[in-house]
């Protein structure tokens, strides 16, 4: 099962179930990632985490273990 | 009957700027009570009978932040006449999340597109109407930067206020989870009025463990739950969000078109540089440089040797020009007390004690503007945010923001304005992590104390410097994962899912407004503690007995005064650092006014009055009543233990609640008092091999302090603080 985690920079995927609960998941969709979405990985962070993603027309940024909750096609 | 009027929207929406175009000056800014959460009200300008209430910059209306919980008990509880909601017409289909959890609320409401000027540059289309119609509620079309559309916004949002018709509902979920709704809706009971019934609703149905405290009765909704969750396969909290979301992709299409052409933006174009894998840390590190170099090394030092030594010193000369000397303020006021032959004691009080104090207060003000002008820029450009998204990985681990960076890096000039530089920090926890950690990391004015030390015990040898930043970075490592897994910080959940704003140049006027907010609170909040504890501390200095009778002193009979006595009865509970003496006590307690202060009190005490800046005169002395590893514990304690008052007056307005500052100021000490215990015992047992009761209690502190450092942690899942009561 693929996670944004894995996705390489430059690549778009559609978010397929997102996985967890609690705070950082509300959060997560909150900002807009939600089923069906269509995620483009921008780049890493100069240190290798966190990446940069553009979501629904803006630019978020988040934690590659946050990232693994996301499961996409 | 004035007219409350609530703006609410997302963070990074230009909110700030329209609700400072709508209020120009009549502002008045505080805190929500008992937390760190700014309150900015303002009076609607040419309408005194309109209040406008800035409300916290929020993305949803979940419980999970400090800002959220209290946007929306403000909502509940305080119902506002109406609404006005910002939202960015360039990122329209997030910034449409919150305003479809506005309207579940029954206000009426407004909504305000914002940014149609650059709409009208990319090419982008919105169309008001449709958006109207599909929405049910007005929208109108603003620039709050250019100021178009303004007074449109306000007129309707007044005349909808004056209406008090509630908000009608138009948007719609799928029919499945509308039918539970209506369920729930069913079993809410008479205590909720009808218009406000829906929001409830969704919020039990969401399972949000603060809603309850709103309610007097609380359905048990748990079976509508269950089958909603099985139905769906999926979390009722997440089936909500996911609603949301399709109904604004349902009708983001019709209500926006996109140019097809799609250029690449400046912000992209500046973007692709900055954070760019390669080029981000030197960019990142020559930011930083020309913030430190400009607030502390060159314009901020002069600004505070101006105010320090200057207004509030021995004056100071217009345009550098000898001839044109102006005198310091105390100057003037002892020739205006001399003039009228005043008291020496008052005389005393008033230049040592009240003056010195205010200049305390206001001599780190010049240096404090600089650097909120770059702060103010660097946050509204868009930039802040990407140095959280940098350094993240580097602080999260000892439980801080990537943002710390900053007020750390200041506060190795100055920890006062360091302090303050962590109100850009957004998250709550992190932020009091950092005003509590960033004044380890040694400032200008705990140098002279380390060439003190170094010079009259380590024949100035060339680690002790180097020593005592690796010791005040060590300190803000450990006290990091420490404090993370304490009740105090366990609290609440904190993930770091962040928005990167799109780059833009920030107005002038909103640059100057947050540097002249931020100045003004730290003197009106921090003077009241700086200025009473300089005045005590003068007392205890200036008092004492000589020759069996009690009255005040010249400087040169420190060892006389108040102070020396209470050095005499806190000198035992120094012993066991190695430093047992009186005189290390009285001077560690006058640190508190300044850390230079340290050196100067040893100049007096062994009889030198003034001595230079690294107090060379008195290494000898010094040397002959302290062991090297004392003296070492005695620099450690110096560096971590409570900072000056002026520190203390930053944190207390930073933390805006007293337990947290005496946690702080408690941790401090404490902190302080182990490490140099440990350096202290440890080190004579290296070097010297006494072994006695002192060397087990370091042993156990350190094996205890290694288990603090090492235990395992939780994050939690609800936010601890209680804000029920937020009005």
């Amino acid at each position: 099962m693929r996670t944004l985690r894995e996705v390489v920079c430059g690549q778009s995927v559609k978010v397929k179930k997102l996985t967890g609960e609690g705070p950082v998941k509300r959060r997560i969709m909150d900002m807009g990632i939600t089923k069906g979405v269509e995620v483009y990985v921008r780049k890493v962070a100069p240190l290798g985490d966190p990446i940069e993603v553009t979501v629904r027309g803006y630019e978020l940024s988040l934690r590659k273990a946050d990232a693994a909750m996301i499961e996409v096609e | 009957m004035a007219i409350k009027i609530a703006l609410a929207g997302n963070p990074n929406c230009g909110k700030t700027t329209l609700f400072n175009a709508l209020t120009g000056s009549n502002q008045f800014v505080g805190n929500w009570p008992g937390v760190t959460v700014e309150k900015k009200e303002g009076k609607l300008k040419g309408n005194k009978e309109v209040v406008i209430m800035d409300l916290p910059g929020i993305y949803s209306l979940s419980p999970y932040t400090l800002e959220e919980v209290v946007a929306r008990n403000y909502l509940i509880n305080e119902r506002p006449d109406a609404i006005l909601n910002i939202v960015d017409g360039t990122n329209i289909e997030r910034n449409l999340y919150l305003s479809t959890q506005l309207m579940e609320l029954g206000i009426p409401m407004v909504m305000a597109v914002n940014m149609i000027d650059i709409l009208e540059k990319t090419g982008d289309k919105i169309h008001i109407d449709k958006l109207c119609k599909k929405l049910g509620c007005e929208v109108v079309e603003i620039s709050a930067l250019k100021g178009t559309g303004i007074q449109k916004a306000a007129d309707r949002v007044i005349e909808l206020a004056k209406q008090k018709q509630s908000m009608k509902l138009v948007h719609a979920f799928a029919p499945e989870v509308e039918a539970r709704i209506e369920q729930v809706i069913d079993l809410i009971g008479n205590d909720i009025p009808e218009e406000q019934k829906r929001f409830f609703a969704i919020k039990l149905i969401e399972k949000d463990d603060k809603i309850a405290d709103q309610m007097k009765q609380v359905p048990d909704i748990q079976n509508i739950i269950s089958l909603m969750e099985k139905e769906f396969d999926d979390d009722t909290e997440s089936i909500i969000t996911n609603e949301r979301y399709d109904y604004i992709s349902s009708i983001i299409n019709e209500c926006c078109t996109k140019n097809k052409e799609k250029k690449l933006t400046t912000s992209d174009k500046i973007d692709r540089i900055v954070t760019n894998r390669w080029f981000a840390l030197p960019i990142f590190a020559a930011v930083m440089f020309l913030v430190y170099y400009v607030s502390v090394t060159t314009v901020g030092s002069w600004a505070t040797d101006w105010a320090n030594d200057g207004v509030f010193g021995e004056g100071w000369n217009l345009f550098g020009i000898n001839s044109l000397h102006i005198k310091g303020v105390p100057e003037y006021i002892e020739a205006g007390l001399n003039a009228i032959g005043c008291a020496d004691w008052l005389r005393s009080l008033i230049i040592d004690g009240i003056v010195a104090g205010v200049g305390a207060i206001l001599g780190f003000v010049p240096q404090m503007l600089v650097l909120f002008i770059f702060l103010a820029f660097l946050e509204a450009c868009g930039y802040m945010a990407r140095v959280a998204f940098i350094m993240d990985r580097i602080f999260r681990k000892f439980g801080l923001s990537g943002k710390s960076f900053i007020p750390m890096l200041i506060g190795s000039g100055c920890g006062v304005p360091g302090i303050m530089a962590s109100r850009t920090i957004e998250n709550d926890r992190d932020r009091k992590m950092t005003i509590m950690t960033t004044t380890f990391i040694p400032c200008s004015a705990k140098m002279p104390i380390i060439a003190l030390i170094a010079g009259a015990l380590f024949g100035g040898a060339w680690w002790v410097a180097p020593s005592a930043y690796f010791v005040g970075v060590a300190a803000i490592i450990c006290s990091g994962i420490i404090l993370k897994k304490t009740k105090m910080f366990a609290g609440d959940p904190a993930p770091f899912v962040m928005e990167l704003p799109a780059y833009h140049m920030p107005t002038v006027s909103n640059v100057l407004r947050s540097m002249w907010e931020r100045g003004w609170s730290f003197i009106k909040k921090a003077g009241t503690i700086i200025l009473l504890s300089t005045i005590i501390l003068w007392f205890l200095m200036s008092f004492g007995w000589v020759d069996g009778s009690f009255g005040m002193l010249e400087a040169e009979q420190l060892d006389s005064s108040i102070l020396a006595s209470l050095g005499n009865v806190l000198a035992p509970i120094f012993k066991p650092l190695g430093w047992g003496e009186w005189k290390m006590a009285v001077a560690a307690v006058t640190g508190l006014i300044a850390k230079e202060n340290v050196v100067g009190t040893f100049g007096i005490l062994f009889g030198f009055g003034e001595v230079a800046e690294d107090g060379a005169e008195i290494w000898g002395m010094l040397a002959g009543s302290l062991t090297a590893v004392a003296a070492y514990s005695f620099l450690v304690f110096n560096l971590l233990c409570a900072p000056c008052f002026a520190a203390m007056g930053a944190i207390k307005r930073e933390m805006n609640n007293k337990k947290w500052f005496w946690f702080a100021i408690g941790y401090q000490t404490i902190l302080a008092y182990v490490v140099a215990l440990c350096v202290y015992q440890i080190g004579t047992l290296l070097s010297v091999g006494t072994f006695g009761v002192g060397t087990v209690v370091a042993l156990l502190l350190i094996i205890g302090f290694i288990y603090l450092l090492v235990r395992p942690y939780q994050e939690s899942k609800t936010l601890k603080v209680n804000v029920a009561s937020v009005k």
